[in-house]
């Protein structure tokens, strides 16, 4: 999924401005489950910025509502209305929830109540951590099914780095070395001779580096009328 | 281009190839823009290497650049090699600043990962990391014997002819995993190996045991890093800190040992006289040590020379290299260059 953390409320003030009417949006998909832009997030930011504005004197209008999914047009054109109402929205999705209000409401201002981190995954109660850097050409059959372009501080293909210290990276001791756990896995199930093909340099033109990526499925495409 | 029978023809690559046993040192260029710290350390290496490291924004530290600073050095009689890292070109800066680099005059060119960003002065930077440095290892070999760029273009005109190295750290994690990715650096194409600093002989001989299992000492020459030790504290501080370094706790104790007479005393109790003899009891025990291991090192099957990183002590390359008995270094005339 895709991870996110609430900006400061100072942020979010300064990013709300002078705006009256704000309304906070929430999504219910990824960031409600990471805890950082659902529904209940959405109500407290929404009463944080009321209590703030009032305590300042100049108390703003704030409601909230929460989205199924920010991402996709039918879940935006359910809220339309409380849209159209507000000065500004705070949209508590990610990047793309944030840009996709902007896209579908041309003449709504949209500021993000969130950072969007990472796509990773709940590791325990409360911690999320990085497994996906979205390269667009995934090697985990190489790597025994970790990843080196997201794990990997410096993304090596013929890892480990001679940073590689019991078991952490030599950026922190909080990042397990990706190297270490490709080369006990790969162990761990027999198959360390892949280990012992070189990796040529990655193509990078399917990830960001190749600009902004699109995919089309003409097989699910509607037909566009004549 | 014929270099009879060279790949490159840098001295080092002669000395290695004439059976010599070689020695490179390591100069790190200024944090400014002045050429005259290149010639002071050029000056004091002189002689008593058969080529030089410029290291490339060491700890990812901006400095002068490597090629600049190797220039100096070439026209202070001094071979550079210089190290290129990936952290901070992609593969077009790295081509191009290696052609530059060959057609100024530079010969031997050490390839590395690079530490990452977050350990220097720029810690905000956005690091690069397009290729690795064992696929450097491949793209610089292919240009110089295939003369192709890394997307396989042909190159047209002179290619760039390097003595390519590549390091490996034999004891960072996982240890078992160390010769192997020696071996596929070697395999890469490099033709030397600098390993990092060796103060555990055993350890490393068991290292080399491997790398001659997997014959890799027969495809590319091994420098082994050595490094003088200049107090107690720096010994351990290295011993904590610094991935791939096993320091026996023996060293620590001939370190402390020769400041023992100065030993037990207050900080405030010791004059600088005392200080200043203390620091050259401890810097001569370093140096000491690092003969003794270097002559150890040279007993290894397979080790081709030693790598001296005397870093910001750049005086200490001489009495070491004399002590190994390893002055004069050898003079092997340059090979004449063909018509052709």
């Amino acid at each position: 999924m895709i991870v996110a953390e609430q900006k400061s409320l100072d942020e979010i003030k300064q990013l709300v401005g002078r705006a009256q009417k704000v309304l906070v949006v929430g999504c219910g998909t990824c960031v409600t489950v990471c805890f950082a832009g659902g529904a209940r997030e959405a109500a407290i930011v929404a009463a944080e910025l009321r209590m703030a504005s009032k305590l300042e004197g100049a108390p703003k209008e704030v409601t909230d509502v929460t989205v199924q999914r920010q991402c996709e047009w039918e879940y935006l054109d359910q809220i339309a209305e409380q849209v159209g109402q507000v000065d500004v929205v705070l949209s508590l999705g990610c990047g793309v929830g944030v840009q996709a209000i902007a896209e579908h409401f041309p003449n709504t201002w949209v500021v993000p109540g969130l950072n969007t981190k990472f796509m990773g995954l709940p590791t325990e109660q409360g911690v999320w951590e990085e497994r996906c850097a979205g390269c667009g050409d995934c090697l985990l059959g190489l790597t025994g099914g970790i990843c080196p372009i997201a794990r990997c501080s410096k993304s090596l293909l013929n890892g480990p780095c001679g940073g590689s210290l019991n078991g952490h990276c030599e950026v922190n001791e909080e990042i397990p070395c990706a190297w270490q756990l490709i080369y006990d896995r790969l162990k761990s199930m027999g198959k360390l001779e892949v280990l012992m093909d070189i990796q040529p340099p990655k193509n990078w033109c399917t990830a960001r580096d190749g600009g902004p990526r699109k995919i089309v499925r003409e097989d699910l495409r509607l037909a566009t009328e004549e | 281009m014929n270099t009879n029978g060279y790949l490159s023809g840098s001295n080092l690559e002669r000395v290695l190839k004439n059976g010599y046993f070689a020695v490179t040192a390591e100069l790190g260029p200024p944090q400014s823009a002045d050429g005259n710290v290149i010639r002071r350390k050029a000056a004091l290496l002189k002689g008593y290497c058969d080529a030089v490291n410029i290291t490339d924004n060491q700890t990812a530290i901006v400095r002068m650049s490597s090629i600049a600073s190797a220039v100096i050095a070439l026209q202070e009689g001094l071979e550079p090699v210089i190290q290129m890292v990936c952290r901070d070109r992609n593969r077009l800066a790295m081509q191009s600043d290696l052609l530059g680099a060959y057609a100024l005059g530079i010969r031997n060119l050490l390839c590395l990962t690079g530490d990452h960003q977050t350990f220097g002065n720029h810690p905000t930077a956005k690091n690069v990391f397009d290729i690795d440095s064992t696929q450097m290892v491949q793209m610089v070999t292919a240009m110089r014997d295939r003369r192709v760029f890394q997307s396989g273009g042909e190159i047209k005109g002179q290619e760039p002819r390097f003595f390519v190295g590549a390091a490996e750290s034999p004891f960072a994690h996982p240890v078992e995993f160390r010769p192997y990715r020696l071996a596929k650096k070697a395999k890469a194409g490099a033709n030397f190996i600098q390993t990092q600093i060796v103060y555990d002989i055993p350890a490393f001989k068991a290292f080399m045991e491997k790398a001659r299992e997997l014959g890799v000492h027969k495809q590319a020459y091994i420098l082994a890093g050595v490094s003088p030790l200049k107090s107690p504290a720096m010994a351990k501080y290295m011993r904590e800190n610094v991935p791939g370094i096993i320091l026996p706790d023996e060293l620590i104790e001939r370190m402390e040992a020769a400041g023992a007479p100065w030993a037990g005393k207050k900080k405030e109790e010791l004059t600088p006289e005392d200080k200043k003899a203390r620091s050259a009891a401890w810097q001569a025990e370093g140096i000491k040590i690092c003969i003794e291991i270097i002559q150890q090192l040279r007993q290894i099957e397979g080790v081709a020379g030693v790598h001296i990183m005397a870093i910001e002590w750049e005086e200490a390359v001489k009495p070491i290299v004399e002590g190994a008995g390893l002055y004069p270094r050898p003079v092997i005339p340059e090979p004449e260059a063909q018509p052709g």
